[in-house]
């Protein structure tokens, strides 16, 4: 697949602007991807459990959004006179305190109760869950596109041969500073109790480590970060008019394929593979259009994730950076 | 000591399909059951007559059995890939799709270009094309379970959500075949013929058995009739509906024995030792990946088989239709049901098919009781929304009210029950079956 975006690059070397617009839109698209796929693995890597409710719970994200930016108006009612920017982004935070919450519950009432289930059954289970959230959140959107209320508009940063949206900005701008942030955490006093339970709960539990709230952390955050990438996911370059139904959760199935291609239980891991995939998808959909591709149809970029993660799979089962897995009899 | 349960003197005995009397007894009773009373059977007792169960027989209830049937297809086909292989398959929905859309490019009418004009159609029988779509699909299962073998467990999980996804897109892309996402495109009837090429605006040709229309009953119907006697009377003609459940119901036979038979088999076994340890599978001596590759084909097969059914049943089907949401159906389907197990899968798909059809007529009974009026009017109001502002779980009135409508509220209680299940019961309905029975077993006694 590399070797195949390569040879693209090199054929249309001269068309810079359609070459850096690629990069750019695949530099945005990757760190949606890294977001979503950084809050998979930390759930993964900390309990065990495989989270297929992941784009449901981004998908509820940015509803959240919707409804205390534009609905509600909060905290925004007891700020007039405050810039925009700002009065939205207390609306974001309070979106994503909320999804944490969400997190927290689905953790406590649906998976604690299956700790020590295999893998599979506790997989099952978040399928079980995605449904639900998926189904509800479906019905709470409504029928039409809900607008964020979201400050960047379709404003377009020009700069050279770059052509940015904002939100795209803001987008990189966020995960990076989510990157450092997780870094940080996972150097801190908690982040260390979660990489002990992730290493071995009997261990942990055997320092005094509360395995059972570092569970609640880690769906927190990775709730936390799935609806910050949901809400991202909905804005003016992948969306055209807001949140609507099923698409912010089928767009993060395609963070799947970026864990897979990162392996599942790696954080760098996460990001790399998120940036893979969103460049793989963001060149497919800028070169693999035209004439000579008209066979592919409309809608390809977005199988492509999947296509590079089978391709994956078969040269390196565990991914990139992924723990391969030792079997016994 | 003759018919004590759990005690059988061969081998031959213990691995029989159904291993006791009572099991015998029951299966006729079933059976007999299952073909009178969807069409319509009277009991007579002297100048009383009774119809049991006699809803059944109606044509939006033969609609929802001959779903079960065609559903029960493709559940089966998971649950020898699931249950019995141990190979968790999101991509059941693509080898639906896959058999239904060969079903409809070998079964739809010729049009006026010829075969391969706008929606290519061979204008086949029915017996070409209902095998061709379970061999097209296994074929394709094969292709595709080199890929499968090399990962395992949950990255099989994820291969097949890919598998789906991408899928999907074929599906949207080859319009000739699948007519594309706005319209889809039509599939060939239910029709028996023998042989003769269909065109599009000509009757077809070829003698055969008229499944579209209402008309007398069939030859094997009025033999039963005359053969249970004067008690039991069955009506002299046949619906639409009770034409295609009949038929739709004798092919769903032949696959569950086939599904009952394969668990007795060599290759049955060796797919449940692969699932209960594979290396230690293999360490014995039965080849992982080509167990796993034949359970892949085998499944397939069934999924095509039912996706071809579905869309001969239904009609019409756009290429979306054999997406995620369907897939997560019949996993659903396996687990509600009880994974590795024949009855378990029939019983998850009776429960959610039929479930859709229990929410609506509770729904609609709930809405009938607030208007009523009455000591459990607000009792009902409290869960159904009748209009604009009025809290409730269930939606029935149209416009924008709060509360989920039927459909969305089925999507949601699959999701609910997956989670119950296999929080509580992770046998599913058929080990709560087996817990009653284990129970009246040693009735009195508690052990």
């Amino acid at each position: 697949m590399i070797s195949l975006l390569v040879v693209v690059v090199a054929q249309a070397a001269p068309a810079t602007t359609k070459l850096t617009s690629a990069v750019t839109n695949g530099l945005s698209l990757g760190a949606l991807y890294a977001l979503l796929a950084l809050g998979f693995v930390i759930i993964f890597k900390a309990s065990q459990v495989v989270n297929f409710a992941h784009g449901a719970i981004a998908a509820v994200g940015a509803y959240f959004t919707v409804y205390f930016a534009t609905v509600l108006n909060v905290p925004g009612r007891w700020l007039i006179g405050f810039p925009l920017a700002v009065q939205w982004g207390l609306s974001v935070v309070c979106a994503i305190a909320a999804t944490a919450l969400l997190g927290l519950l689905i953790e406590r009432v649906t998976l604690r109760p299956m700790v020590g289930e295999p893998l599979f059954s506790v997989a099952i289970v978040t399928i079980g869950l995605d449904i639900v959230v998926r189904g509800i959140a479906n019905d709470y959107i409504g029928t039409n596109p809900r607008p964020l209320g979201d400050p960047f508009g379709i404003n377009v940063w020009r700069g050279g041969p770059f052509n940015m949206a904002y939100s795209e900005i803001a987008t990189i701008a966020v995960t990076l500073a989510v990157l450092g942030l997780v870094a940080l955490f996972l150097r801190s006093r908690y982040g260390v109790a979660m990489r002990a339970t992730a290493f071995d709960q009997e261990a942990a539990m055997a320092q005094g480590i509360s395995v059972g709230r570092i569970f609640a952390m880690a769906w927190a955050i990775g709730a936390a970060l799935a609806a910050l990438a949901g809400i991202f996911s909905s804005l003016f370059p992948r969306a055209s008019a807001g949140v609507t139904q099923n698409f912010t959760a089928f767009f993060a199935f395609r963070a799947f394929p970026a864990i897979i291609v990162g392996g599942l239980d790696s954080i760098p891991g996460a990001v790399a593979g998120g940036f893979i995939i969103g460049l793989a998808e963001s060149f497919a959909g800028a070169y693999l259009v035209g004439e000579t591709w008209s066979f592919l149809g409309s809608g390809f970029a977005g199988v492509v994730p999947y296509l590079v993660m089978l391709g994956f799979l078969l040269v390196r089962p565990y991914g990139l950076f992924g723990t391969a897995e030792i079997r016994r009899v | 000591m003759r018919g004590r349960p759990n005690l059988y003197v061969s081998y031959e005995d213990e691995q029989a399909i159904l291993p006791t009397w009572t099991k015998r007894v029951l299966m006729v009773v079933f059976g007999l059951a299952a073909v009178l009373i969807p069409l319509g059977a009277v009991l007579q007792f002297g100048e009383r007559t009774v119809q049991p169960l006699g809803f059944l027989a109606g044509g939006d209830w033969l609609r929802i059995l001959g779903t079960v049937a065609i559903t029960a297809i493709a559940a089966l086909g998971l649950n020898i890939l699931t249950g019995l292989c141990g190979q968790v398959s999101l991509g059941h929905a693509f080898f639906m799709g896959i058999g239904a859309y060969t079903a409809a490019v070998l079964g739809s009418p010729v049009g006026a270009a010829g075969v391969f004009g706008s929606r290519w159609g061979a204008g086949l029988p029915m017996w070409v094309w209902l095998p061709a779509a379970g061999i097209v699909a296994a074929m394709v299962g094969a292709l595709v379970a080199p890929t499968a073998v090399r990962v395992r467990g949950l990255y099989l999980a994820f291969v097949t959500l890919g598998l789906v996804f991408i899928g999907e897109w074929m599906f949207r892309t080859f319009v000739a075949v699948t007519g594309g996402s706005q319209s889809g495109r039509s599939f060939p009837p239910l029709n028996l013929r023998l042989w003769g090429i269909e065109r599009e605006g000509q009757p077809a040709t070829g003698p055969g058995l008229d499944l579209v229309g209402d008309g007398p009953s069939w030859a094997p119907i009025n033999w039963l009739d005359w053969l249970l006697g004067p008690w039991i009377n069955l009506p002299d003609t046949m619906s639409s509906e009770a034409k295609h459940y009949v038929v739709l119901g004798a092919i769903a036979v032949v696959f569950v024995l086939f599904a009952k038979n394969l668990q007795r088999t060599r290759i049955g076994r060796s797919f449940m030792a692969i699932r209960d340890r594979d290396i230690a599978a293999e360490v014995m001596g039965v080849a992982d990946a080509g167990a796993k590759t034949r359970a892949f084909a085998i499944s397939s097969f069934y999924a095509g088989v039912s996706g071809a059914l579905l869309g001969a049943f239904v009609t019409r089907l756009i290429p979306e239709s054999f997406g995620l949401d369907l897939s997560v159906q019949f996993v659903a389907i396996i687990l509600i049901g009880g994974a590795g197990t024949v009855t378990g899968a029939l019983l998850g798909t009776v429960f959610v098919v039929v479930l859709p059809r229990l929410v609506q007529d509770f729904s609609l009974w709930l809405t009938e009781t607030v208007n009523a009026g009455g000591f459990l009017a607000p009792v009902a109001d409290l869960v159904v929304s009748t209009g604009p502002g009025d809290f409730g779980l269930v939606s029935t009135s149209q416009g924008v009210t709060p509360g989920l409508n039927v459909a969305q509220l089925n999507f949601v209680l699959y999701g609910v029950l997956i989670i119950i299940f296999l929080i509580f019961e992770p046998l599913g309905l058929y080990g709560i079956w087996i817990r009653i029975r284990n129970y009246w077993k040693a009735w009195p006694f508690t052990y």
